[in-house]
């Protein structure tokens, strides 16, 4: 009988059923889409993440940037600043004018370096499957051609011997300065880290026999824009590296997280950076305990700065950020409301059918109908219409899924700190960086007007360099929301928690019901 | 058989209680026939709420074969309201959703008795009013007399001792209220059943063995 009931009244008062059952219907189908394009979210994050920290990064460390203590002239420069400062003699002498070409491997400006016996102990921490550290490092060229210095001096100390000649009013300059960015890494060390998310394209990679050794890998990019290939020689750092291999990125990012890897203690003594590491990148045992290894290994390494990747999706920018920050604000706050909404609704609508049916639960109750039968029979009524609702919201939810599966927007993100991003901003800064030292090193060589010009040539060149450098680092990425059953089972469960509730309300009120003031009520 | 003693009803009133029955005494033999009758608010559905165990009185006591309806809960009344005692309806009060069949049933669902009986006793029910042919057929589809029957059908369908009927002919034209008297009469005979009626028609109260007024909450036998 609860069957044929229960079909019946679902039949019979069919306006009821479909105002409950679409109500539900766009409530699930809300959920759905947002878990499911939460999920896509959250795992194009995890891709831009995986790009510059590499596959299977769980935790990264790092060491925080202290306030800058330089003093002085020399602040414009600052703690990372380039500057290139060329005696007298330097360079080779071409008529009035000297050729110079320098090249410097430093650490970028907003990186800090911690010890590499970090490492040693972030491996000894229970909980963590794999570490590697890397040193990550800008290099910096610098090429043209300068005023003879030695003439300018001469011309000096002419003046003070009474003569006095034009020379060092001459003054033009013409350099070009290029930046690059260099990561050292430990040759055949653990998958961890950047170089987890690489594949060999060309040549070979680097081995633990490659210690020591002037050899570098290339992103396979960075090589084809350069025009360097395999077997070619790179100068870095002021020496110049065979290039033994280059790497592409496995995922559908652009480049690699750098533009040339080298053997870490090669990168340790060419930066002087003698046992110094700028990131150590972590695997932890278990994902589901990655916040205990973070306190774990923030306990060991009490200045350090240790993020998990939920702490560094948090600094995915660009549009992938607002697409999750909008996912995460708007879009689980409209799945609430709409959700209670359509809650409210089947409860308003049960309790009016239960009022409007109070005669006939009278009559039931007349005629020997227990209060838990009637009540059954209301509750099951509901969470019929919850299912239906429920099955409904599911296949519009898929429907909805696969239209953005279909329409897949490009989102960009970038990391807006740390890692690459710090090197980016850093790039940025350098130029600014390095047009003041240019300027601070004038007075030096004595060329004041031509120097000028200098500078100004030099920090256009840089701000080339950190805009190369930008677009490198940011990944585009099309979104795919995922379906898991599990979005499913528990957009069904809510429809049935819908249903179960406006049931228990309205089985509530039915079973309040006196069978002699029903059936009074309505004589 | 039903034993009143002393039965008083009062409902809260606006300042004070309304009293509906007012120490009634009465006894109504197995196998009656019985006609309440009496002004409109002169406590005829209340007796018959009290009768029909939907009700518990305010002072007093009511047995009906010796269960206290006064004193059970609410569960054991309702088992027996289920076993024991049949209800008509002035507005019929079929379920609309439901066929004629499947209303009938309704009545044998708190019996726990199996689908296909109670399929089987629900077709000899209807069958038994005049309706076997209209088993499959909605409320909204029939005729008041035959709605009347398919409420007649219900209320014996479990084989009751008691039928109680409030004013089973009130919305029915003459030549239907006869059919439909014809009816409770005939299932009284044929089954021994203790039958109350509520009426406001004469015509009705006429064909009952025993005539009650009641008035002001107080009984008394036409003679």
């Amino acid at each position: 009988m609860f069957g044929t009931y229960l079909r019946r009244e679902l039949l019979g008062r069919r306006r009821q059923t479909i105002i409950i059952a679409i109500g539900m219907a766009l409530a699930i189908a809300l959920v759905i889409i947002v878990n499911s394009v939460a999920a896509g979210v959250k795992n194009a994050q995890a891709e831009v993440l995986q790009s510059v920290y590499g596959v299977g990064t769980d935790i990264t460390v790092t060491q925080p940037v202290s306030a800058p203590t330089t003093t002085g002239g020399d602040a414009a420069g600052g703690q990372g600043g380039q500057r290139f400062a060329f005696g007298g003699n330097d360079g080779t002498k071409s008529g009035t004018s000297r050729k110079v070409d320098s090249s410097r491997l430093s650490v970028g400006f907003g990186t800090n370096t911690l010890a590499d016996s970090a490492l040693a102990k972030v491996e000894a921490t229970s909980g963590v499957t794999g570490a590697s550290a890397v040193l990550s490092l800008t290099n910096t060229s610098f090429s043209g051609t300068l005023p003879d210095f030695s003439q300018g001096q001469q011309g000096g100390r002419d003046a003070q011997g009474g003569k006095s000649t034009q020379s060092g009013g001459t003054g033009g300059s013409s350099f070009s300065v290029n930046s690059f960015s260099v990561m050292g890494i430990t040759p055949g060390g653990k998958a961890v880290g950047p170089i987890a998310s690489t594949a060999l394209a060309k040549g070979r990679t680097l081995t633990s026999s490659d210690k020591g050794d002037k050899v570098a890998v290339l992103d396979a990019s960075y090589a084809k824009s350069k025009s360097l290939s395999v077997g070619g020689t790179l100068n870095i750092g002021g020496k110049d590296f065979t290039i033994v291999g280059t790497v592409k990125p496995t995922g559908s990012d652009s480049a690699t997280a750098s533009n040339v890897y080298i053997p870490l203690d090669v990168a340790q003594t060419l930066s002087s950076e003698a046992n110094k590491v700028t990131t150590i990148y972590v695997s932890a045992n278990s994902a589901s305990d990655v916040d205990g290894l973070k306190a774990s290994l923030q306990k060991t390494l009490p200045k350090a700065t240790v993020s998990t990747q939920a702490d560094l999706a948090s600094s995915v920018s660009g549009s992938l950020g607002s697409a999750s920050q909008l996912v995460s604000n708007l879009g689980t706050w409209l799945s609430v409301i709409v959700l209670a909404a359509a809650f409210l609704i089947a409860i308003l609508f049960t309790i009016s059918g239960v009022t409007r049916r109070t005669r006939e639960f009278g009559t039931l109750k007349a005629i020997g109908w227990s209060n838990g039968r009637i009540v059954g029979q209301v509750a099951g009524e509901s969470v019929v219409q919850g299912v239906i609702g429920g099955v409904v919201g599911v296949v519009v939810g898929l429907a909805g899924v696969f239209i953005v599966n279909v329409v897949s927007p490009t989102l960009t993100g970038g990391v807006s700190s740390g890692g690459i991003g710090g090197a980016l901003a850093d790039g940025a800064r350098r130029a600014f960086g390095g047009g003041a030292g240019g300027g601070s090193a004038a007075p030096t060589g004595g060329t004041g007007g031509g120097f000028g010009g200098a500078g100004a040539t030099g920090g256009t060149g840089f701000g080339g360099a950190a805009r190369s450098a930008a677009s490198s680092a940011t990944t585009q990425v099309d979104l795919s929301a995922p379906i898991t059953v599990w979005i499913i089972v528990i957009a069904v469960g809510l429809a049935i928690v819908g249903g179960l509730l406006a049931g228990a309300i309205g089985g509530w009120r039915a079973s309040r019901l006196r069978p002699a003031e029903a059936l009074r009520s309505v004589q | 058989m039903y034993t009143l003693k002393n039965l008083t009803k009062q409902y809260p009133g606006k300042g004070r209680k309304v009293t509906a029955l007012n120490d009634v005494t009465l006894d109504i033999p197995n196998g009656q026939m019985v006609a309440i009758q009496g002004p409109t608010g002169g406590g005829k559905s209340t007796l018959l709420q009290m009768l029909g165990a939907l009700d518990r009185p305010t002072s007093g006591t009511i047995e009906l074969d010796k269960s206290s309806l006064d004193k059970l809960g609410d569960k054991k009344l309702g088992g027996l309201r289920g076993k024991e005692i049949g209800f008509v309806f002035q507005g019929f009060n079929l379920i609309p959703t439901l066929t004629a069949q499947e209303n009938v049933e309704t009545a044998l669902v708190p019996l726990g008795v199996p689908a296909a009986e109670r399929k089987e006793r629900a077709v000899k029910a209807l069958e038994s009013v005049g309706l076997g042919d209209r088993g499959d057929h909605r409320p909204a589809e029939l005729s008041g007399g035959q709605q009347q029957r398919v409420a007649i059908a219900r209320a014996i369908v479990k084989e009751p001792e008691v039928l109680l009927a409030d004013e089973p002919t009130g919305n029915l034209d003459e030549e239907t209220r006869d059919e439909i008297m014809d009816v409770l009469e005939g299932l009284w005979r044929e089954r021994g059943l203790t039958l109350v009626i509520v009426t406001h028609d004469s015509a009705v109260a006429r064909r009952a063995q025993r005539r009650l007024h009641i008035k002001q909450g107080k009984v008394r036998e036409v003679s």
